[in-house]
């Protein structure tokens, strides 16, 4: 059977493939949108924050001898704890000011760690191994799929649904929504607003870091990871609907899966459909996907 | 003695007069030497800043200055832009008094760059830039291509691998100017010896996934795949082919690799794997002695494009200082006059299609086990003469070598 002239095995190897990358633009979007739709701040940081989560899973093995599974835990709360410095001493003094004022900022502090760790590491990058458990490869009948990735769909398939359900479902996530929506009123009522927008910023952070170890082992970790994939993650949010979570994880696995079919039938155009899709769906959904319109 | 003074007087300012008129040679009175290349981006490792420590060094072991004349290097990050390169290119020799440039990384930002120097009449001297076009279909009376280009890589490598039994090829190719003509070159090459090639993919700079070009090309059941791409593409299609297990079923054959990327990868990724280059830092005691004092500033072993930038900077400065002047025709009539030699090259000599002709390399990767200290990884399978590396008069279709 074929599609297109495409095999159907083929075809679904190529689906799978899209859905791991996939996988990623919408843990990353995911946390882009969150600090978007909590904070207002437009996080240009986010791509570094990934790269540094690479980054720490490579030095923890290297310099401390610490494996992959301690780093994914230990990575994203060392990066977690950066987002809340960074959230603490800068970003904090913008929330009065224009969207551009934040996004200049984490766009600066951007260049400025990219710089640091080009100059320490070169743009080749490190090496780093996939952990023993998860080596190896599997016959699926229509692709030979490396059990490493599909530990990344499933890994981050779970980081997305927790991140939606404790937003969207538990008394945290509510108290954080109210906080967006009217701090003073939420704060009236003895909730330490500021305290929980720093944690977010944090969480965001993590989320990043955690997206960072994952793909440790698949790409070389390389100061170049973060903004190679960062304005295609902007875009995912653009299309998602800026802010919505749920809208940034579907989108996320969405233009993934879209982009990979492109690899197949045109592969030239594989790294700009993201952003003819956005073109699109801002001409006909301004608000994006999922989004609502103010 | 009124006639002694006399002459003194006019022998003084004859000399004066000379002297002012061999400095007039030096235009502005500064040898203003441009480096422009990809200083961040993913070949910045291959060349970028260790390609201007490298100008450095040549520039300090003229003394920094020839005649008294300062020499100065400019250098640029072209992001991978043509338009970006060729427009710095045109402020410089406008109106910065750039009397020379070295072209850096990619070979997009080279055609456009060698463009913008015919026309201004400068010295364009490529090092970076793989494409054979710079010295064939686009060849200049100012551009130098020296280090290496497509053709060498396609001739060195694909003959290479076809006689070890390699007859059907699939290309991974990237998508500008530098992939098309390395895999076109090789595609030439692999005909001629009795391979096939089976088909290509073409993928977009700076991929970030490379899985599903992998995949594509292991359903072409083709026995060897062609990286017709480099630096960071090269290194994450070769780490994404081990992971996929597609190295069981193909050979991969590196068509622009640098010891970077081996050093990237590691010697368990890429063993026995087979590259062409034009320079390998353990190949001479004078390339170790000249390593030695780039590691001691860089912190990494130079690459072969690291050492052609010394190189050409190097041989540029000695035929100005041999003619006293930096005037663009009469450096390049002495440029094409000249044998280089240096710890780079050896007997190198200046085609009048723009190719510099000297010996190229067919390494192999080492084995772990074959590799004894760090930075240990290449050794040389074969020399390739330089009049069987590089285009011959036959093939060429420049109209300056007819």
């Amino acid at each position: 059977m074929e599609i297109f002239g495409i095999p159907l095995q083929a075809m679904l190897g190529q689906l799978l493939l899209g859905l791991v990358n996939g996988s990623f633009y919408a843990m990353l979007s995911l946390g882009l949108a969150v600090i978007f739709g909590l904070l207002n701040v437009i996080n240009f940081a986010h791509g570094t924050l990934y790269m540094m989560g690479a980054f720490a899973a490579w030095m923890g093995l290297t310099y401390f001898g610490l494996n992959y599974w301690v780093m994914l835990v230990l990575a994203p709360l060392l990066i977690g704890l950066f987002g809340i410095i960074i959230e603490r001493t800068m970003l904090r003094w913008l929330y009065k000011l224009d969207h551009l004022y934040g996004l200049l900022l984490t766009f600066g502090i951007t260049l400025l760690l990219e710089g640091l760790f080009r100059s320490f590491y070169g743009v080749s990058g490190q090496p780093y191994v996939v952990p023993e458990a998860l080596s190896g490869a599997t016959n699926l009948g229509f692709m030979i799929l490396p059990n490493y990735r599909a530990w990344v769909v499933l890994a981050s398939l779970v980081a997305c649904l927790t991140s939606w359900f404790v937003i969207e479902r538990t008394r945290l996530g509510a108290y954080l929504r109210a906080g967006t929506e009217n701090p003073k009123l939420v704060e009236a009522f003895g909730i330490n607003v500021p305290m929980m927008v720093t944690l977010t910023f944090g969480f965001g952070a993590a989320l990043a870091a955690f997206a960072g170890v994952l793909a440790a082992p698949i790409i070389q970790v390389s100061p170049l990871m973060g903004s190679n994939l960062i304005i295609v993650v902007f875009a995912v949010v653009v299309i998602g609907g800026m802010g919505s979570i749920l809208g940034s994880i579907v989108t996320g696995l969405g233009l993934g899966v879209i982009e990979g079919l492109t690899r197949v039938f045109y592969p030239e155009a594989s790294s700009t459909v993201v952003f003819v899709i956005m073109a699109i769906v801002l001409m006909i959904r301004p608000a994006g996907l999922f989004g609502k319109e103010k | 003695m009124k006639l002694k003074t006399i002459t003194l007087a006019v022998s003084a300012a004859l000399a004066l007069g000379i002297g002012a008129s061999a400095s007039a040679q030096i235009s502005n009175d500064t040898i203003k030497i441009g480096f422009i290349s990809d200083m961040s981006g993913l070949y910045s490792d291959i060349d970028g800043p260790g390609g201007a420590e490298a100008i450095k060094m040549a520039i300090a072991d003229m003394g920094g200055a020839i005649n008294g004349k300062k020499i100065e290097l400019l250098t640029v990050d072209h992001q991978n832009k043509a338009d970006i390169a060729a427009s710095k290119a045109r402020e410089w020799v406008d109106q910065q008094g750039v009397d020379m440039i070295i072209g850096g990384t990619n070979s997009a930002t080279a055609l456009a760059t060698a463009k913008v120097m015919a026309e201004k009449k400068k010295p364009y001297l490529a090092i970076g830039p793989g494409s054979a076009r710079l010295t064939n279909e686009e060849c200049s009376p100012y551009t130098v291509h020296y280090a290496y280009d497509t053709v060498a890589l396609a001739k060195g490598t694909g003959s290479a691998v076809v006689k070890q039994g390699g007859k059907t090829w699939f290309f991974l190719t990237a998508d500008y100017a530098f992939g098309a003509s390395l895999e076109s070159d090789t595609a030439k090459v692999v005909k001629a010896a009795g391979g096939t090639v089976l088909g290509s993919v073409k993928h977009p700079l700076s991929a970030s996934d490379f899985s599903s070009f992998l995949l594509q090309a292991q359903a072409s059941k083709a026995q060897i795949l062609g990286l017709a791409n480099a630096g960071g593409d090269t290194i994450n299609s070769i780490k994404a082919a081990n992971e996929f297990g597609i190295t069981k079923t193909m050979k991969m054959a590196g068509l622009l690799m640098f010891i970077n990327d081996v050093h990237a990868l590691g010697l368990n990724a890429t063993q026995n794997m087979y590259l062409t280059d034009s320079w390998y830092w353990d190949q001479s005691p004078e390339s170790r002695k000249w390593a030695k004092r780039f590691f001691e500033k860089m912190k990494r072993m130079p690459s072969s494009l690291q050492a052609a930038d010394y190189s050409v900077a190097y041989q540029y400065l000695q035929a100005v200082k041999a003619i006293g002047s930096d005037d663009a025709d009469k450096v390049m009539a002495k440029l094409r006059a000249t044998k280089f030699n240096d710890m780079y090259v050896k007997n190198g000599q200046l085609r009048p299609d723009g190719r510099v002709v000297h010996d190229m390399y067919l390494m192999q990767v080492k084995t772990p086990a074959e590799s004894k200290t760090p930075w240990d990884y290449l050794k040389v399978a074969q020399v390739i003469p330089g009049d069987q590396a590089f285009t011959t008069k036959a093939e060429s279709a420049c109209a300056l070598w007819k």
